[in-house]
């Protein structure tokens, strides 16, 4: 991979980054000219609060000044103070940031490699009953609200079967320590992986499949048949490579998903990550929180996309030299 | 317009163009028809839609409200009270259903119409002019693209007042990007075609050469994209809603999971209360996805190929 | 009298469609000798690809193949799977039409022409490694090219990649499907001159396709004309061309005054209209719509090859014998 062709990507999101810094500004000061009151819509506020809150901001400054002011903050990734804890929002996020990691990296790698797994299976058995059912297991997974998908995994396995606790990260007071504490907190982490894994399961099911069906038209797989090799080598070796692709883009797409979905389930199931800071900072209104959250979602996205644009290029060699 | 000076053969072009579009429209009705998944998709969205608009005429209204439905028991499952149960203020389960389902329809077909009309002009426009507009216009587009969806939604549904209005603005702003990248791929294949560029060098104007060939080339896309964005729609606002984002004013859907789950509906095991708006959300969509596939497969020709 | 190496009886083959069966190759007869070339001329669609791919039998699932195929005497259609993937490429290999598409987007090319030799031969890697350097090298190519991605070669070049590819196993017959269709004049000419030269030096028996029938004069010894799906003449190349006795033969000649002539992506412009459907053939002799000199009964003939000189033979009413 040429140094060209890495530093275009990344000046790119640089690019992106700045323009979602620039929207959050006008989002959040342009758009309400009065946030203050916004945020505090239906409740009381003294007079001496609103300007103490409107100094706090910067509001009482003139819309260029707070626009270079919120630049240099956010460039020390200094977002102000949560109104609900009163802590710094940089140190609120960090201290959930990997937990919520956690929950959207392994939902991730499940939903993807089983997906993909299921997609190459039905492409494989078109229009046989096993991708009749593979198709519209998926089909019905997708078409699921990820919350209520949750919902219904949380009635059944922690409030029915109570199989498993139904939220929180460990056990109030078992006060378990090394292993067990391990387990426990893969307990907690079951259900809501298990949600967001099924929910986006579908998607990579189906696209795995109608990207594997549009290769197996391709003339480099008659030609891989016609050298002698085996079905399973031309699937294994030139038809999967090849379909692949169009799920690594799909990849970078719905990781901003997942991490959406997160913000439903983990509120469901009271993982105490981004995704339940988020559910309160919307409960409360929390707007230096949201604000936070929102550009670190943002960058979380332009990141993955990055990631992806530069996986894809490892992978297809006509982007990688083009 | 010339539309008081057509002479007769104008008319008689206008109806000949008339007539095509009336047989191509009955060729893929045909097609569609003998669609197993689209035909199922087509009856349950029709009984969806009967059922909101019989709405009024099933259940009152007032089985909406707590005040007016203190005689009801709270959390009585559907064997002790009325077809599907009450919730926790003795308010019918049935009712809440039966309107909620005309806020999620009604939103998820407003917010699409919007979404349609801001990415098919976005990505008309980029892909017919082309050059500096093109660049600007995609740019933005890949900008929102990269702005995660439901985080934009949440912020933009919190610095606006919530109403019924902005949700469906909300949704409209978060999801044109992927319509307009779309649309504009489709734009620039039509205009890869010899006809374009013959009418092209034959004089005619943008405004013609738009009118006449792009857009109606373009129109199936567009249907059928309509169709599959509709469901995504849908979700949304379920999901707003569920987070306390939506119109505090109206039942959906999204805002009685919200309710139910506020309510610790789990906890008491009253499933009643959380299945059916969730299996309601879960039937359109996957009514709507049905629809718009077996519509994608006879209008894209790329896929129709595909024996 | 030698065997033929391959002898193609009564052929035919209906491709599975969503509006039924198309025939697109209709009870064909056709022998290849060990060393010979036959060319295979006609317009585009008249079922030359079809007739390659199944003497392979690589059509897709679902296509009904009648006849039989007899490569060395033993009938290919009724193979065992094993059995046909060791005659694939070690007995019989095709150069196909269209190099860009039938070379694997995302593999060097060395990769896939070796995968052929170690497939068959069971070398080593660096066997393999060798083999594939004297390969590219006797299709006139560096052999570092074998690093090389398919979209980083010229079209002349991934030809020749395609060339060295069929050769790989020093098979005994060589399909070559339009090897030179895609490829402008001076390549086209190149890559003609080194097919010949491989082939008198190899010894290979060859069955060489082309729409161009001023290509194939200099390159084989005997020619069949297709029509329809039909073979509507044959004989020695040279008795062909300079006497054809059909009237879709000579229009095909005037068609392609030159070697290379640059307007021959086009159809021949001797010939007025189009190839017919395969779906919908004209009655009696396919070719009466289109034919300049149609007699009164050519519709409801029942044409076939009758004998049109010594060794050649024609399915026209002209040379029906009385
Ligand atoms: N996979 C297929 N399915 C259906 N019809 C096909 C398929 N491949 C080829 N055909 C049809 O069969 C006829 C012969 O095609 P082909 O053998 O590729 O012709 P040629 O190589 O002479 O150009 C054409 O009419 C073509 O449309
Ligand atoms: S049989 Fe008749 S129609 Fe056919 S080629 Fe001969 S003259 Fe022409
Ligand atoms: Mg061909």
């Amino acid at each position: 991979m040429t140094f060209r062709f890495v530093s275009r990507k990344v000046l790119g999101s640089l690019a992106t980054l700045l323009f979602v810094v620039c929207f959050n500004f006008f989002l959040f000061r342009v758009v309400e000219s009065d946030p203050v009151s916004a945020l505090f819509r239906g409740r009381n506020i003294s007079q001496q609060q609103r300007q103490q809150l409107q100094h706090d901001f910067g509001l009482d400054k003139s819309k260029p000044e707070q626009f270079v002011r919120y630049l240099n903050q956010t460039a020390h990734l200094n977002f102000g103070f949560s109104f609900e804890t009163r802590q710094p929002v940089t140190s609120e996020i960090s201290a959930r940031i990997g937990r919520t990691i956690t929950l959207v990296g392994i939902s991730t790698l499940l939903s993807t490699t089983i997906g993909i797994w299921l997609g190459i299976i039905a492409a494989w058995r078109r229009n046989t009953p096993t991708d009749y059912v593979v198709t519209s297991t998926t089909m019905a997974f997708y078409a699921m609200p990820d919350f209520w998908l949750g919902l219904l995994l949380l009635a059944a396995f922690a409030e029915s079967f109570r199989w498993f606790p139904t939220g929180g990260i460990v056990n109030v007071g078992s006060g378990a320590t090394g292993l067990s504490h391990l387990v426990d907190e893969a307990k907690h982490l079951f259900l809501p992986g298990l949600t967001l894994t099924l929910a986006y399961l579908g998607e990579y099911t189906l696209i795995m499949r109608s990207s594997l069906l549009d290769t197996m038209g391709e003339d480099y797989l008659t030609l891989a048949r016609a050298k002698g090799l085996r079905d399973a080598t031309v699937r294994r070796r030139h038809a999967v490579p090849n379909a692949l692709l169009p799920i690594v883009t799909l990849a970078a797409v719905n990781f901003g998903f997942v991490l959406s979905g997160a913000i439903a389930v983990e509120s469901i199931y009271s993982w105490p990550g981004l995704g339940l800071a988020t559910y309160n900072a919307i409960r409360a209104p929390d707007l230096p929180m949201l604000q936070g959250l929102f550009l670190l979602f943002s960058a979380a996205v332009i990141v993955a996309n990055l990631a992806v644009d530069l996986l894809y290029a490892y992978l297809d060699p006509r982007v990688r030299t083009a | 317009m010339t539309a008081e000076v057509a002479t007769p053969r104008v008319v008689g072009r206008r109806r000949i163009v008339w007539i095509r579009r009336r047989r191509a429209l009955s060729r893929v009705w045909r097609m569609y028809r003998a669609s197993k998944p689209g035909m199922i998709g087509l009856v349950v969205l029709l009984v969806f839609v009967v059922l909101a608009f019989a709405a009024p005429a099933l259940a009152s209204s007032s089985g909406l409200h707590a005040i007016s439905t203190v005689q009801n028991p709270t959390w009585a499952s559907p064997s002790k009270f009325g077809p599907l149960g009450t919730d926790n203020l003795g308010r019918t389960i049935g009712a809440q259903f039966l309107w909620g389902s005309r806020i999620s329809l009604f939103v998820g077909l407003a917010a699409t119409l919007l979404t349609m009309l801001i990415g098919s002009v976005v990505g008309i426009a980029a892909g017919f002019f082309g050059g500096r507009i093109e660049g600007v216009l995609m740019r933005i587009t890949e900008w929102f693209l990269v702005i995660p969806f439901l985080p934009l939604a949440i912020v933009l549904a919190s610095v606006l007042s919530r109403s019924l209005f902005n949700i469906i603005l909300v949704i409209a702003i978060t999801s044109w990007p992927f319509t307009a990248r779309l649309i504009r791929a489709q734009v620039l294949s039509v205009k890869e075609r010899g006809y374009v560029d013959r009418s092209r060098a034959l004089g005619a104007s943008r405004w013609h050469l738009t009118t006449r060939h792009i857009v109606p080339n373009v129109a199936p896309l567009i249907l059928a994209n309509t169709t599959l964005t509709v469901p995504i729609a849908i979700l949304t606002e379920t999901t707003l809603s569920f987070l306390g984002l939506g119109d505090p004013s109206r039942a959906s859907w999204g805002k009685m999971l919200n309710e139910a789950f506020d309510a610790g509906a789990i906890g008491q095991h009253a499933w009643w209360y959380y299945v059916p708006p969730g299996l309601g959300i879960m039937l359109v969509v996957l009514a709507f996805t049905l629809c718009g596939q077996a519509l994608e497969e006879i209008l894209n020709p790329r896929l129709s190929e595909r024996a | 009298m030698t065997q033929p190496l391959l002898d193609v009886r009564n052929l035919s083959v209906s491709y599975r469609t969503k509006s039924g069966p198309v025939t697109a190759v209709r009870d064909i007869d056709l022998q290849v000798n060990p060393g010979e070339t036959v060319g295979l001329a006609g317009e585009s669609g008249c079922g030359k690809s079809t007739m390659a791919n199944a003497i392979l039998r690589l059509l897709p699932p679902g296509t009904r193949v009648e006849g039989e195929i007899f490569f060395d005497g033993e009938d290919v259609l009724t193979m065992k799977p094993g059995r046909l993937r060791a005659v694939r490429w070690a007995e019989m290999a095709v150069v196909f039409q269209g190099a860009l598409h039938t070379l694997n987007p995302v593999q060097r090319i060395g990769r896939q022409i070796g995968e052929a030799i170690e497939l068959h031969e069971n070398t080593s890697q660096s066997e393999t490694r060798k083999r594939v350097g004297a390969l590219l090298e006797q299709v006139g190519l560096p052999a570092g090219r074998a690093n090389d991605y398919p979209h980083q070669l010229s079209g002349g070049q991934r030809q020749r990649v395609m060339i060295a590819m069929a050769l790989a196993c020093s098979p005994r017959l060589l399909i070559a499907d339009e090897p030179t269709t895609a490829l402008d004049v001076m390549v086209q000419a190149q890559v003609l001159d080194l097919l010949e030269e491989l082939q008198r030096d190899l010894g290979l028996a060859m069955i060489f396709i082309t729409h161009d029938l001023s290509v194939l004069t200099s390159v084989c010894e005997r020619l069949a004309v297709m029509y329809a799906g039909r073979i509507v003449e044959e004989g020695p190349s040279a008795t062909v061309f300079s006497r054809p006795a059909h009237p879709y033969t000579r229009a095909l000649i005037r068609a392609f005054p030159t070697i290379g002539d640059t307007a021959s992506r086009m159809a021949p412009s001797g010939l007025a209209g189009d190839p017919p459907d395969p779906a919908d053939l004209p009655s009696g002799c396919s070719f009466h719509p289109r034919c300049p000199v149609m007699h009164e009964e050519c519709p409801h003939l029942d044409v076939e090859l009758w004998p049109a000189g010594p060794d050649s033979r024609a399915a026209c009413i002209e040379v029906r014998p009385t």
